[in-house]
């Protein structure tokens, strides 16, 4: 399997918009180097703003480049943008409705040898509640640069989420990419499994095994929080037995209550969610990270095996 | 240099906004009346004497930018912007009242003239930057000129902008330190003691100049310097919170309280 980090494509598809649209700009928080906005900086250095650690300010300061007609990328870590400079992202931002761009990596467990200081586990929830912010989770590399360009090409606030390390490259979620509509990647009859982010791909290998056991699988990969592909999960509460969600995030706050909500109000039908308990991280590898913080495939199927016994 | 002509129009100007201040925040029960009232000198000399702008073209792209990083005295720019024509002085009837776009704290895409939202301190003065940053992108010539307020410039985000500003040398930034000493919880070296404040800012890479926030020919002098200057420049401005309504004058009290019937009748016949 081919491993490509999901920031790489932010950091490949920043560079391609900066060819094509000179309002393009970008913005770092002396992460550059990590996030890869240094990339930009290096083909575009009169187009680049470094902020210093000043994650706040960034965020306000791009609000104030969007007022003028600029598309701003600014970016940071998850943990930074949401937690530290969570009011300039509602007030300067979202309240206003401005074409910010809020590209953000590290995201995660995945973050790995940093610790539960970097590991946002909580930044979809606090995106998601903002009125008017867009909430996009790539799932690897190539849907990653996808989403740069369509974030770029819409008028508004979006919240782009990314990871640090390399995540496997799922080729089934390639192709087009439209926000707010989700990809079924699998039909089946029996249960749904709805994912976000990289754990498309965990998606995909428990819909295998559950199919092994006899089990018809939908897979439906729900790039985009917000706003949310509410019919695909109506379609699959109506279709089939239950769902599973998958996310690398807190099961408060994100992908899962958001489906948990929509399926209670309109066709209740049960629903599991895999996530990170209601705990902070620690550090660790990245992968063996996702094993202990029960993010993987067999997490699904466990859950998915609970709904249809 | 002001005429003495000019001079009694600014001044009456000032008496005018101090009245629909009053007014304002006595109709809506609610709202910032002492530090609309200390601004009010600033604000008058800005919009009816310093600023390039246009309120029949309120998004003229070569206009000079107003930002109320104190957001909370959206009483005193309302009432400037109703006066010059932005929208109908009638809507100030409306202020605060569910359906009105005269928010609380000023709302950007309602509100014509207004230039940026702001109502959480810090941010304004950060918005701020970021415009004149894009200002100088597009090699306008424009000011940017930012009101905060001086238990405002406590957000350590305040620091940040004003590190910023020296970074990208923008000396297309005027901005005021509305320094009136009082803040909701009383005597602001008290409550976080900022002083002395001007090294503060000479430190941060800006030109400080220190006048009376009162004195119409002081403040336009200034920003005129200022305009010279080949970095941001902070204003501070001395104050007196509640300026022109004798019993509100320096009370830390009137920092948030509205005035009722009683004291609303004594301020207006103060301030005719």
């Amino acid at each position: 399997m081919e491993y490509k980090a999901t920031k790489q494509g932010y950091a490949d598809a920043l560079r391609e918009l900066g060819r094509e649209n000179e309002k393009v700009l970008v913005m770092d928080a002396d992460v550059a180097k990590a996030t890869l906005t240094e990339q930009f900086e290096a083909e575009f250095p009169n187009r680049f703003f470094n902020c210093g650690v000043q994650e706040q300010n960034m965020l306000s300061a791009a609000a104030g480049l969007a007022l003028e007609g600029f598309i701003p990328f600014a970016s940071t870590f998850g943990v930074f943008a949401t937690c530290r400079a969570g009011d300039q992202m509602r007030s300067s931002i979202a309240y206003p409705k401005l074409n910010v761009k809020i590209g953000v990596t590290h995201c995660g467990i995945s973050v790995g040898g940093d610790g539960a200081s970097h590991q946002s586990n909580e930044d979809i929830g606090m995106a998601r509640t903002l009125p008017n912010m867009t909430v996009i989770v790539p799932g690897d590399y190539e849907e990653s640069r996808l989403a740069t360009h369509a974030a770029a090409n819409m008028e508004g606030p979006v919240y782009l989420r990314f990871g640090r390390d390399k995540y496997p490259v799922v080729p089934e979620i390639h192709g087009s990419f439209e926000i707010g509509k989700a990809k079924t990647l699998r039909n089946g009859s029996d249960i749904t499994i709805i994912t976000t982010g990289i754990l498309v791909n965990e998606g995909l290998l428990a819909a295998t095994t559950l199919e092994e056991k006899g089990h018809s699988v939908r897979v439906v990969h729900m790039h985009t929080i917000k706003p949310l592909d509410t019919e695909a999960i109506l379609q699959a509460a109506r279709e089939t037995k239950g769902i599973v969600t998958a996310e690398e995030h807190s099961i408060l706050g994100g992908l899962g209550e958001a489906v948990a909500g929509i399926v209670a109000e309109n066709h209740p039908c049960p629903v599991q969610r895999v996530g990170v308990m209601d705990t902070f991280g620690e550090s660790g590898q990245s992968q063996e990270l996702l094993d202990l913080y029960g993010l993987r495939a067999p997490d699904i199927v466990e859950k998915a095996l609970k709904i249809l016994s | 240099m002001l005429n003495k002509e000019e001079h009694e129009i600014l001044k009456a100007k000032a008496k005018d906004i101090r009245r629909e201040i009053v007014t304002m925040v006595h109709r809506a029960n609610s709202g910032h009346v002492g530090g609309s009232l200390g601004a009010a000198d600033i604000i008058t000399a800005l919009y009816y004497h310093i600023m390039q702008h246009d309120p029949k073209n309120p998004e003229w792209e070569d206009r000079d930018r107003f930002i109320l990083s104190k957001g909370h005295c959206t009483p005193v720019i309302y009432a400037a912007l109703a006066d010059c024509g932005y929208f109908p002085k009638e809507d100030l009837l409306e202020f605060r009242r569910p359906g009105s776009h005269l928010q609380g704290h000023p709302y950007q895409p309602k509100t014509p003239g207004i230039d940026a939202c702001t109502g959480t301190l810090g941010i304004g003065i950060s918005t701020g930057v970021g415009m004149a940053l894009g200002a100088k992108l597009k090699k306008q010539e424009h000011y940017h000129y930012i009101l905060c307020g001086d238990g405002e410039i406590q957000e350590g985000q305040v620091w940040e902008a004003a590190a910023f500003a020296n970074k990208y040398k923008l000396d297309n930034v005027i901005g005021f330190v509305d320094r009136n000493y009082l803040q909701t919880d009383g005597y602001s070296e008290k409550v976080m003691p900022m002083d002395p404040l001007a090294p503060k800012w000479e430190s941060f890479g800006w030109k400080v100049f220190e006048i009376d926030g009162h004195n119409f020919e002081e403040i336009i002098d200034t920003i005129e310097k200022a305009k010279n200057e080949k970095q941001p420049v902070m204003i501070i401005a001395n104050t007196t919170k509640g300026k022109g309504v004798s019993f509100m004058e320096g009370e830390a009290e009137w920092h948030g309280k509205p005035p009722a019937k009683e004291h609303f009748d004594k301020a207006m016949l103060e301030l005719t």
